[in-house]
């Protein structure tokens, strides 16, 4: 447990303050290329899962290219991006790399959602004269808003544990600290930046927690999660042996 | 282009290397998950804690669980072990909660068939559960396959040779088309075993080819 | 007809999962566990000092050795324990940083006395073979206009600048003797540092640092019309590529590793990394090359 203390005693040093990369610093950019990265990834994804959920077109080439996606190593495209772009755009290489790594589970999300809402709730909806538009806005994205949120939040833990490796590139986040550590073997820091990073993880997972569960419209119960979400929540199938 | 005709053989090699280091963490990430998966999709309060547990070391960042490893295992540092656990660990925590969803997934009604017609559990499990379970289960191993492959290239960064060399080598030389290699030949070996395993599951599950996993 | 179809996909499928499995075995390269008679050469995670490990590699083998190598294994405080250990045996080093790596407070700076120095430092079991007169050591550079402007041709005169400084390098930098605070203590010189990894070069091309750390056989000190700020109180100890071996093979091989390093020169090991970053060529053929050039192998 002294590796532990150590790590947790190089966080609270006064020297983190000072350097190089001060700490919250540190951790104010670890978050920003998070988040900037979650936003533009749901940007994209979202309406085109949402198309590709309503029309029922298309699902199969957004499987294929979200596989494709997945297959993608994030930390050659940051060093890809980086050599392409220049030196001067290390943050949009990063965070491109981010984006990518960030797209497949909200579109999954998106288009699972919208799927998941039985067909006689669409055909209910169009009874009342809802046209095409009205159908998606009104039924079916409210009621696929949970598995979206599912989508957000598996997306978002990735990015943010991967956003470390920006710290390669450059001056910035949470991995600046564990490629310095790295370098000079320095285990307390590369520990207590491991660590942070967790917390930070654990904390935007409970707000996304928080957050799938405000947006349940009153009545309507989670439906089926998406393929890959690690954080997907899904109430408790009865067991007969022990019901 | 042509610095890949020059070096097909450093890729080649580069690829062998890769892929060895990555099968053998997917096949214990399997192994590991199936009881895992079972002991969260089985009880109330074992459930809370592998997927708590499971949760957590997703989060971990991948360059610091390689770096911390060594000290950890009390290993050298250069150890290929490193890679295979941390890899291996990535692999359960993305594999349990496929297999406790997947057991989730079988229809009640036939647990309760297979109950009434006299399968005790240990029977049960292996010849009702996990057979029905078996498309979700794929699924999740098709999903830790790929990214296991495409997350060993960071341990390049503690000394492990794979086609993460041709990342950190061509950023070094400033060469486009070295990068592009590697990350060309990652997603290739990703989506090569990504297609035998989905082979691999029409041969041993034909019952699934109309269910979409 | 569909069971047939199934059994053979079986098959198939379990070839491939052996045949990778087979591999495991038989991999020559496999870092790790020796053979007894094979000596396990090592090398950073740079492309230079990769292309050094491959001559002496080729050199060896060119005399009947049994050679394993061990390649881009990161930086000396990875690699260190690991050839105290014997795991690795024969490694390119510099002389200067690797006595730094021992005697964080050492104080010689010129070539010979660093060697002697380094000498005295290495813990049992390690030695160091004849220095090579090729140098690749940590330096300060700035870009030719910055220089001119500002009139500046040693880091001293960088403490009279009004310009804020920002200095470019590795992550680690900023903790090393010669980093942002031996700056401070050595010079006066007030910097911040920014870390910029393997692309200092092109980060003071394009501004955003204007001092940057660059290993002085880096050919893009020329290409790229970089000053190399002089170092007149000793910031940078001299930095000599050298031979690092386990002591209990260095009588063995230093026939062949010796006259290695005499026939490397400082522009020599320049032109080495040319062919490596301007011709993109393997550090395999660029070895073997400069073997055969000095009559070698």
């Amino acid at each position: 447990m002294n590796v532990f203390a150590d790590a947790v005693a190089w966080i609270f040093s006064p020297d983190r303050l000072t350097g190089a990369l001060p700490l919250p610093e540190a951790i104010w950019t670890h978050l920003a290329f998070t988040f900037v990265a979650v936003l533009i990834a749901a940007a994209v994804a979202i309406p085109a899962g949402w198309a590709i959920g309503h029309t029922g077109r298309g699902r199969e080439i957004a499987v294929a290219l979200s596989g494709a996606a997945r297959a993608v190593p994030s930390f050659g495209l940051v060093l890809l991006l980086v050599l392409v772009l220049g030196v001067t755009h290390k943050v949009a290489a990063s965070v491109t790399a981010f984006v990518l790594l960030a797209i497949p589970p909200i579109l999954a999300g998106a288009y699972a959602g919208v799927e998941a809402v039985e067909r006689r709730v669409v055909d209910g909806a169009r009874s009342v004269g809802m046209t095409g538009r009205q159908v998606l806005f009104k039924a079916e994205v409210p009621l696929g808003l949970p598995l979206l949120i599912g989508g957000l939040r598996s997306a978002t833990l990735q990015v943010v544990a991967t956003v470390t490796l920006a710290g390669y590139v450059g001056n910035w986040g949470l991995g600046f600290y564990i490629v310095q550590g790295i370098q000079i073997r320095d285990f307390s820091q590369i520990l207590g930046a491991a660590l942070l990073i967790v917390v930070l993880a654990v904390v935007l997972d409970a707000l996304f927690a928080i957050l799938q569960r405000v947006v349940v419209p009153r009545g309507v119960a989670a439906g089926r999660a998406p393929d890959d979400a690690p954080a997907r929540r899904r109430r408790r199938l009865p067991d007969p042996t022990t019901a | 282009m042509t610095w890949v005709l020059d070096n097909l053989d450093l890729i080649g090699r580069l690829t062998v290397e890769h892929l060895r280091q990555c099968v053998l963490p997917i096949v214990l990430g399997f192994l590991v998950s199936i009881p895992a998966g079972w002991l969260a999709f089985r009880f109330r309060l074992t459930r809370g804690l592998v997927l708590t547990v499971v949760g957590l070391l997703y989060t971990i960042p991948s360059l610091a669980l390689f770096a911390l490893l060594p000290p950890l295992l009390g290993i050298s540092f250069l150890s290929e072990v490193n890679l295979v656990v941390a890899l291996t660990i990535y692999a359960v925590a993305i594999m349990t909660r496929f297999v406790a969803d997947a057991l989730a997934s079988v229809d009640p009604t036939v647990r309760q068939a297979a109950l009434a017609v006299g399968y005790g559990p240990w029977r049960r499990f292996w010849q009702v559960d996990l057979p029905l379970a078996g498309p979700v289960v794929l699924a999740g191993l098709r999903v830790t396959a790929v990214s296991t492959i495409s997350l060993a290239t960071v341990g390049i960064l503690i000394g492990i040779d794979n086609l993460g060399y041709l990342f950190t080598n061509g950023y070094q030389r400033q060469i486009v088309a070295e990068i592009l290699a590697g990350v060309v030949a990652v997603v290739l070996v990703a989506l090569v075993v990504d297609l035998l395993l989905v082979l691999t599951g029409r041969a041993l599950m034909p019952w699934s080819r109309k269910v979409r996993a | 007809m569909r069971t047939t179809r199934r059994t053979a996909l079986v098959a198939t499928a379990a070839t491939a999962v052996l045949a990778l499995g087979a591999c495991s075995g038989s991999d020559p390269l496999d870092g790790g566990s020796a053979s007894s008679d094979a000596i396990v050469v090592g090398s950073q995670a740079y492309y230079s000092n990769e292309i050094i490990a491959e001559i002496y590699a080729q050199a060896l083998e060119a005399e009947g050795f049994t050679v394993e190598r061990n390649f881009s294994i990161g930086q000396r405080d990875a690699y260190m324990p690991a050839l105290e250990d014997g795991e690795v045996q024969l490694f390119p080093e510099y002389t200067g940083n690797l006595l730094q790596f021992f005697d964080p407070d050492a104080t010689a700076t010129s070539p010979e006395d660093v060697y002697a120095a380094l000498q005295e430092a290495l813990p049992d079991g390690l030695t160091v073979l004849d220095q090579s007169s090729a140098t690749d050591q940590d330096s300060y550079n700035v870009t030719e206009s910055f220089a001119t402007e500002n009139d500046l041709t040693s880091i001293a005169d960088l403490a009279d600048l009004d310009v804020p400084l920002t200095l470019g390098g590795p992550a680690e930098l900023e903790q090393r003797p010669y980093g942002p605070q031996g700056l401070k203590d050595v010079y006066g010189v007030d910097v911040s540092f920014v870390a910029t990894g393997d692309t200092t070069v092109q980060d003071l091309v394009a501004g955003t640092v204007n001092v940057a750390n660059v290993f002085s056989a880096d050919p893009r000190i020329q290409t790229e019309n970089l000053v190399t700020l002089e170092d007149p109180e000793g910031l940078f100890l001299a930095s000599n590529v050298v031979p690092l071996v386990n002591a209990d093979l260095a009588d063995e091989i230093a026939d062949v590793i010796n006259p290695v390093s005499a026939a490397l020169t400082p522009e020599g090991l320049v032109a080495l990394n040319v062919q490596s970053t301007e011709e993109q060529r393997s550090s395999a053929d660029i070895a073997a090359d400069w073997l055969a050039e000095n009559g070698l192998a």
